[in-house]
């Protein structure tokens, strides 16, 4: 069982590990909890929950036509024909002017960068918090922790005039590099918080043997920090890649016209002008779910890692 | 499909350019006599970090000056929170934010708590477990889709459908219009399109509960369940009694980080509420719709301060709760 918690719950997450190894002195709370109906209950509330994405999965394969004039539960009666027609009906539909395809790699745009460049910044000064040595340094942290209680709602009118203000518009920033700025401001606190977290809890004669032997900051944090670092910036890319994936608000806000719009926006826009096409909502709804869930299916472990750590975000 | 492959590249790219610019920034500050030389170094590491969290800091100590501007930028003083306290809307904003956080997070803990009690080393847990986790990974305007097809008034709707089997004529219901509940209209009683948006959120927040929460229970040491069986204590009071003061902090750890999601909550109020008609509006949205599509930057900025002030101590509680855990064990 490596220890990579890099999440604040440390204790949850320790747990976490036990869990999935099956270690032998795993407790029986559950004999002495879990007996009679407590399973239905259980089985009730799964399939509950199931219930509304399995409708929507459905219909979206079903003609229009058919969504329109009856219960997708209606299929399981007498299965109708099945159709790919919703799918490629949405991409090509137009939304502010564009099709919908375009918004799917506005988002990819959006999220890849948005995730990867707060995570760079971060990693430098979460190494220099921990191992570089100057005046005000645990003052520094302790300041960028408190940031966590500011929401981003407080930093939105004033950094939108900052960015339309004539200084800002002579960098080549509007549209998605706006939309970057924003997120890699707003990640700032939790990424460097995390990653403080982790780099400053490698053993210290790795980093004082390596300084010994005349090593370098630069050569300790690219040869040894971030190679040990792997399932640390794993778990915090995760989160913030589907925190920004997801992300309507900052979008919506920095990001001008619908044209350098995220999925998120094109289908509130179509909820509002379109909202009983299901054909186009069901289909587009499942495009926009599609990364996610392919995330949380194969990387699950690191998924509930990055969600316990990220749950403070602003 | 080719211009998003050449911007992708582009971020390499940039992520490269970036990583040599603080390399030969470090090589520049390499050069220096010591004492420069090191305070150089570390500011290469650490500047373009600070220079992000700048844009936090100034811009939210701005906010606060803006919040006591009118829609025209003069001085306004307390006025917007005063027409946020004194307006009946307004007020209905604040107490459906209040009502979010209550009934959310309690719904959505107890139903945790629920299920990771019962689950626990049943057969098929995993599975079952992965169900309820799954709307966790879906965003705000995905879920918002897949309950208003739910809630639709249309006869593919599944509520008003199942609603329709119930003896006697039963009207079409247009659940995401209805501001009364149980026949109330009142400023401070959420509508019934508030609380079944809630029920969307519950159904997201449920499985993020109910997987830290289940972690935790596997956590607690048999010997002390023993014990208090020992002592003659049933199943029931085994739990209630010893089991869940065990995990009271991972309890606390959900039920905060529920609260300060739940506060600022927005996604689904633009998607299912429409911006937040028929009453079912929140502090966020009011926030974005007043600062934005409004043109009232003051009133926006007021509606920030508020939500700060509402999700700070919450933060605090939140960070001090998981310092203790991590310290506990």
């Amino acid at each position: 069982m490596t220890d990579i918690s890099v999440s604040l719950p440390g204790a949850v997450v320790a747990a976490t590990d036990k869990v999935k190894d099956e270690t032998p002195i795993m407790t029986k709370v559950a004999k002495a909890t879990s007996t009679g109906p407590g399973k239905y209950i259980v089985w009730l509330i799964a399939v509950l929950w199931t219930v509304p994405t399995m409708g929507l999965l459905i219909s979206s394969f079903r003609p229009e036509d058919d969504i329109k004039t009856s219960g997708w539960w209606t299929w399981f009666g007498e299965p109708g024909s099945v159709t790919f027609d919703n799918y490629t009906t949405v991409l090509s539909d137009k939304v502010g002017g564009q099709p919908f395809s375009a918004f799917f790699w506005n988002t990819v745009r959006i999220a890849v960068p948005g995730a990867i460049i707060p995570i760079a910044v971060a990693s430098f000064a979460a190494y220099a918090l921990s191992w570089m040595k100057f005046k005000g340094r645990d003052a520094l942290s302790v300041f960028i922790v408190a940031l966590m209680v500011v929401p981003l709602q407080m930093c939105l009118i004033p950094l939108l005039r900052l960015f339309s203000s004539d200084t800002f518009k002579k960098l080549p920033l509007e549209g998605v590099p706006s939309i970057w700025l924003a997120h890699a401001i707003f990640g700032m606190p939790i990424a460097i918080f995390l990653l403080k977290n982790f780099i400053g809890s490698l053993p210290s004669e790795v980093i004082e043997a390596a300084r010994v032997d005349g090593a370098s900051h630069m050569t300790i944090f690219m040869k040894i920090v971030m190679p040990l670092s792997v399932p640390a910036i794993a778990s915090l890319a995760i989160f913030q890649f589907l925190w920004v994936w997801n992300d309507l608000l900052v979008a919506k806000v920095f990001g001008g016209g619908a044209r350098n719009q995220p999925m998120t926006f094109a289908l509130v826009d179509m909820v509002g002008n379109k909202g009983n096409e299901w054909q186009l909502l069901t289909a587009g709804a499942f495009i926009t779910m599609i990364v996610p869930l392919i995330v949380f299916l194969s990387l699950q472990r690191y998924f509930v890692r990055g969600l316990l750590a990220g749950s403070v975000k602003g | 499909m080719g211009d998003i492959f050449s911007s992708l590249g582009l971020v390499v790219v940039g992520i490269a350019i970036f990583v040599a610019v603080i390399w030969a920034l470090y090589w520049l500050a390499s050069q220096l006599r010591e004492p420069w030389r090191e305070r150089a170094r570390t500011a290469v590491f650490i500047g373009p970090g600070l220079v992000l969290l700048l844009g936090l800091v100034i811009p939210a100590l701005l906010n606060f000056r803006f919040s006591f501007l009118n829609r025209n930028d003069e001085w306004y003083g307390f006025g917007n929170y005063r027409d946020i306290f004194t307006n009946d809307s307004n007020i209905k904003v604040l107490a459906n934010t209040l009502w979010w956080g209550i009934l959310v997070t309690g719904v959505s803990t107890v139903i945790g708590v629920t299920i990771a009690r019962f689950a626990d080393r049943m057969r098929g847990e995993p599975f079952a477990k992965a169900l309820i986790f799954l709307p966790t990974a879906i965003s705000m305007v995905g879920a918002g889709i897949i309950w208003n097809f739910v809630y639709s008034p249309r006869e593919y709707g599944l509520l008003n459908s199942m609603l329709q089997l119930l003896p006697g004529e039963q009207e079409i219901q247009f659940f995401l219009q209805d501001p009364k509940l149980f026949g109330i209209q009142h400023e401070l009683v959420p509508g019934l399109n508030t609380v079944l948006i809630m029920v969307v959120i519950i159904w997201i927040q449920a499985g993020f509960a109910t997987v830290v929460i289940s972690a935790a229970l596997k956590g607690v040491p048999e010997d002390l369940v023993e014990a208090a069986k020992i002592d003659g204590a049933t199943d029931r009071q085994a739990f209630y009694k010893v089991v869940l003061p065990y995990i009271k902090g991972t309890i606390i750890t959900v039920a905060t980080t529920v609260v300060i999601a739940v506060l600022k909550i927005f996604d689904i109020i633009q998607t299912m509420g429409k911006g937040g008609s028929f009453g079912t509006s929140t502090m966020a949205n009011e926030m974005y719709e007043q600062a934005f599509p409004q043109d009232n930057e003051g009133l926006g900025a007021a509606w920030a301060v508020l939500l700060f002030v509402a999700v700070a101590p919450i933060v605090f509680v939140n960070a001090r709760n998981q310092r203790a855990m991590r310290e506990g064990r």
